[in-house]
């Protein structure tokens, strides 16, 4: 599991020697850029280096669009921010989750962004690959007792944190409630998956062609699915020596649960050309009972504009298994890039952001990070048909592989599973392929 | 000589038949743009709302701007993509025409290396690029900015451009060149006086293709911009779909507005496109 | 009308032509060649330097020369093959479809059609239609749960049943291409299209009073005519084709199963998810080198001597 490390080698700054101003200048004129070329050389130039900087001056941050907190909401707390600090300037970008992760690599190099907001699954690959900083000093202490325990995990690797937890989710189990009376099917049983399974059934009998709906299409929502049903059936992604052992009980039990739903006809077909969207779509459509989904479904699938069964839906803690019912961690972090100059005034806002009176402020777009927030009544009434829910699961979370090359494993495991899925392959079969794969990606 | 009757209504037909599959996509689209989202999910498709809404193309042009909302955003991408297409159009037409000549009509030493270098660049995957090219950027001060991406795009259109153009001056006769050149035209007069006029479809339709590929660009726009300023239509059209939010309603009504520039544009251009190209002056 | 380079043919090139000539080409040359190679001359040869480096981080930092290791492990790994071979059948089978699809329309568009105009200007609108949208649309169209292809087959009474269209791997790529040939024909009509003026009617005329019917006319007159027009729209939509991304970004993801990956979205996933830079440039150098094998492939099959560049 050791992360790739750099080994030894001559060239600086391979794709990003950053040339010099003055060659900057000489290089800007006539043929533009190409100047670049003969001001830096191949292997001249170093990283820009990060610092700390001042603690004032301007900053620019990344953001993501939709989810969680929304632009105007983070523009808000921005513009309040930078009322209490007057030296620090603000400048926040938007951008789609999936451009999230190309945009900050991207950007790296030059250093454009002073905080980013970085997803579970990056820290690893983020900071061993130096595009975010390690903020292990900057962490007091009484946070790691103040914050949720699935918030604290969040952005630490290799026991050291590379940011600071800010969005919290997990996949709650959603249903509706006008179907499952109509099939009399007994709400109390959705609290396992093998009374899912009985629940769908019943509703299929009843007349509902597809009960169970998923976001299943070769992407990472697919792994999503998957790790929470994983820890439900008992399996882990890695064993204690860090090589690949989802090939192994629950982790198989897992895939064999949701092909079988396929099968026998409980499961939409259409999820495995599904994200999240697709599965809020098609349940609040009516035309699925039971779905798993992040927080955000509650508040839409109930909105009469946007769904067709306003008021007749509920959600519950995700169903446990045979072993467990650990919630797959889907948070988010704020973090500092490595490339910042500004690094302090970064921290500052960064801390704004994440502390309790903020957060509990907007409560209703996203859940605080701090566990004590779950009891004050303001932010229960919020919305309180999730924050109970929230409150059991939050604290009962499982990662998804804090590895360097998690982006590439998670690539095999799509592509296996869906093999499986669509019936290419057996379960155990594909888990075994994928896992030899991740076995050798781990390696190098 | 006169058509028969039988070859014009098959050729209507067959006309018909291709304007049906043509549009039935399109006419999707646009029904869509209009339907209100619960009757989007419906079942089975409406194929006309029951109650048609015009509210998406409202949340585009009514709300307020200031970069809070998603839809408003997209009056901005709009603007920011015509300047951009425009400028990068401009710029690779008038040197793609230049060299696309020299490459049709010149004898020089490495000719077909350097147009396969052109080409070359043309064919490199952008992902290919995107690191460096952010970095170059960004060390010029044209990130985010229309410039960077009129600059980047240029890149991009001119070897199509050159490609395009030199292959059109070669489907020109050479005969009427010749009789400039012999009437006493220095070689760019003849270039400018004789050739253009004659390529002008060729000019045209290369530079319409060309402004489509700068419209439609999306990989460096979504990671070379970040604001209003600078943001194109795919962009802001790609952040409608954002993790959690999507409305294929909203796509669809972005998509709808998007096409009505180059359509109005191939409008425009059209009669000079496949109007008569020489009228009469090439007598083979 | 076919114009040959020959000396001969242009009295005034006798005098000393080829040096004035070179430097005539490179006045005409030179604008392009700051616009094109100004720009991307740096990030060119980056990647190329890159490709020869195990490079896994887009930071600056030491990374081993390993030569052309990223090449050949490039060979040895087997998703290369696969996203290879889709990508190979995208492009055959869309470029194909698409040159057939669009010399026919053309030639429609050519006739004497009834308010030309308006059969023209519908064939531009799949063309005006931005790429994602496009994927979106045909998303939609295809989704299995309300999407309009089902919903119109049930309509007519054809299929009751709703199909996956983007279920099945293989399906996905067909499903993939069609709605990449719906947009992409547009392109080949217009080039097409201007070529088809460059045919001067007397010829038609010719043929015909030499007793050759309308099909013999196409193959023996227009196609060889058509040549360099089909040589340069086929070759421009090879490379568009195989280099294809924004598309099977918005419609699949690369699914199902991997069906849909092609080698730019392979290299999009090395080279970006996973930060292998090093490997993602060689990938990408490989599309280039495949691509032109490809356009010299065509090329040697339309025998195209009077093209540019192609003595």
């Amino acid at each position: 599991m050791k992360p790739t490390s750099p080994s030894s080698g001559s060239i600086a700054g391979i794709i990003a020697p950053r040339p010099t101003r003055r060659g900057l200048l000489v290089g800007g004129s006539a043929l533009g850029l190409s100047g670049l070329l003969v001001a830096c050389g191949v292997g001249g130039g170093g990283g820009k280096k990060g610092g700390g900087g001042s603690g004032s001056g301007s900053i620019r941050a990344l953001f993501m669009q939709q989810a969680g907190y929304s632009e105007e909401n983070i523009q808000e707390m921005t513009a309040a921010f930078m009322k209490a600090n007057s030296g620090i300037k603000v400048t926040a970008d938007f951008v789609s989750y999936e451009a999230l992760h190309d945009k900050t690599v991207a950007a790296a190099p030059a250093g454009t962004y002073d905080v980013v907001l970085i997803d579970v699954i990056w820290p690893a690959e983020f900071g061993t690959k130096n595009i975010v900083a390690d903020v292990t000093d900057r962490w007091p202490d009484d946070w790691k007792q103040q914050m949720l325990g699935g918030a604290v995990t969040t952005p630490q690797y290799d026991g050291k944190f590379y940011g600071v937890p800010w969005i919290l989710d997990t996949k709650y189990l959603f249903y509706n409630t006008a179907q499952l009376e109509k099939a009399k099917v007994d709400a109390a049983e959705l609290d396992t998956w093998d009374g899912v399974l009985t629940a769908a059934r019943a509703l299929k009998e009843s007349g509902v062609k597809y009960p169970l709906i998923w976001s299943w299409q070769q992407a990472e929502a697919l792994i999503c699915d998957y790790t929470q049903l994983l820890g439900a059936f008992g399996g882990t992604f890695l064993d204690d020596a860090g090589q690949p052992a989802f090939n192994q009980g629950g982790g198989v039990a897992a895939l064999e649960f949701m092909r079988q739903t396929i099968v026998d006809g409980l499961t939409n077909p259409a999820s495995t050309q599904s994200l999240e969207e697709d599965v809020r779509r098609v349940f609040s459509s009516g035309q699925a009972s039971i779905a798993l989904n992040w927080t955000y479904m509650y508040g839409l699938a109930n909105d009469p504009k946007e769904s067709q069964i306003p008021g007749d839906v509920a959600v519950l803690q995700t169903p446990a298994g045979p072993v467990g019912r650990p919630g797959v961690n889907g948070s988010m972090a704020l973090a500092l890039t490595a490339t910042s100059e500004n690094q302090d005034a970064g921290w500052k806002y960064i801390e704004y952001l994440t502390s309790q009176p903020v957060q509990d402020k907007y409560a209703l777009s996203s859940l605080p990070v701090w566990e004590s927030s779950y009891d004050d009544p303001k932010v229960v009434e919020t919305n309180p048909a999730v924050v109970p829910q929230a409150k059991k699961q939050l604290g009962d979370m499982i990662l998804r592989p804090q590895v360097a090359s998690y982006n590439a494993m998670s690539q095999v495991l799509q592509a296996e599973i869906q093999k499986a899925l669509l019936g290419d392959k057996e379960p155990q079969q594909a888990l075994d392929d994928a896992a030899s794969e991740a076995a050798k990606l781990l390696e190098s | 000589m006169r058509p028969s009757r039988a070859y014009l209504i098959w050729i209507h037909v067959a006309a018909v038949v291709m304007a049906l599959v043509v549009l039935a996509p399109f006419a999707w689209l646009v029904i869509s743009s209009i339907s209100p989202p619960a009757e989007l999910l419906s079942p089975h498709p409406h194929w006309w709302p029951d109650h048609p809404t015009l509210e998406r193309y409202r949340a585009i042009f009514g709300s307020e701007g200031g970069g809070g909302d998603v839809a408003a955003n997209f009056r901005s991408a709009m603007l920011n993509s015509f300047v951009v297409a425009s400028a990068t159009t401009a710029v690779s037409l008038v040197v793609g025409v230049l060299g696309g000549y020299a490459f049709a009509r010149l004898t020089f030493r490495f000719r077909r290396t350097s147009l396969f270098g052109f080409l070359a660049i043309y064919m490199l995957p952008p992902i290919a690029l995107v690191i460096p090219l952010y970095l170059a950027l960004a060390n010029l001060g044209l990130l985010d900015t229309k410039i960077g991406l009129i600059v980047t795009y240029s890149s991009i259109v001119t070897p199509f451009c050159l490609w395009t153009m030199s292959n059109y001056f070669l489907s020109l006769p050479r005969d009427l060149e010749d009789a400039a050149r012999v009437d006493g035209c220095s070689r760019m007069g003849a270039l400018v006086w004789v050739i253009l006029p004659l390529a002008r479809p060729g000019i045209l339709t290369t530079g319409m293709f060309g402004f489509l590929l700068a419209w439609d660009e999306f990989l460096y726009a979504l990671i070379f911009t970040s604001s209003t300023q600078s943001k194109t239509i795919p962009v802001a059209i790609a952040e409608f779909t954002g993790k959690h939010s999507s409305d294929f309603g909203l796509i669809a009504a972005g998509g709808v507005l998007a096409t009505i520039p180059p359509v109005l544009l191939a409008l425009a251009f059209q009669r000079y496109i496949v109007g008569g190209l020489t009228s009469g002056a090439v007598k083979g | 009308m076919r114009s040959t380079v020959r000396e001969a043919d242009r009295p005034w090139a006798r005098q000393g032509a080829g040096q004035h000539e070179g430097r005539f080409a490179l006045l005409l040359l030179l604008p392009a060649a700051v616009v094109v190679f100004g720009v991307v001359i740096w990030p060119v040869v980056r990647t190329l330097v890159v490709s020869l480096y195990d490079v896994d981080s887009a930071m600056p930092g030491s990374y081993p020369f390993v030569g052309l290791d990223n090449y050949v492990r490039v060979f040895q790994d087997d998703r290369f093959y696969t996203v290879l071979g889709h990508t190979m059948y995208f492009t055959l089978v869309s470029t194909f479809l698409e040159l057939a699809l669009g010399i026919a329309v053309a030639l429609l568009l050519n006739a004497p059609l009834r308010a030309r105009w308006l059969w023209r200007s519908i064939v531009v609108l799949p063309w005006a239609l931005p790429t994602i949208v496009n994927g979106a649309l045909w998303r939609w169209i295809y989704n299995g749960q309300y999407g309009a292809l089902n919903g119109l087959l049930d309509t007519l009474g054809i299929s009751e049943t709703p199909t996956q269209w983007l279920g099945e791997p293989f399906l996905a790529l067909n499903m993939v291409i069609i709605a990449d040939v719906w947009k992409n024909t547009s392109i080949v009509v217009f080039f097409i299209l201007a070529g088809l003026q460059t045919i001067p009617s007397d010829l038609y005329e010719a043929a015909r009073v030499d007793g050759a019917g309308p099909w013999r006319a196409f193959w023996r007159l227009t196609i060889p005519m058509l040549a360099p027009s089909i040589a340069v729209v086929l070759i421009l939509r090879t490379i568009e084709a195989f280099k294809v991304f924004d598309i099977i970004y918005v419609m699949t993801g690369g699914g199902p199963a991997s069906g849909t990956q092609t080698i730019a979205f392979y290299t999009y996933l090395q080279a970006f998810s996973n930060q292998l830079f090093g490997y993602g440039a060689a990938l990408a150098y490989l599309i280039v080198l495949a691509v032109f094998a490809l356009a010299m492939v065509y090329l040697r099959i339309l025998k195209q001597n009077q093209l540019a560049g192609v003595e």
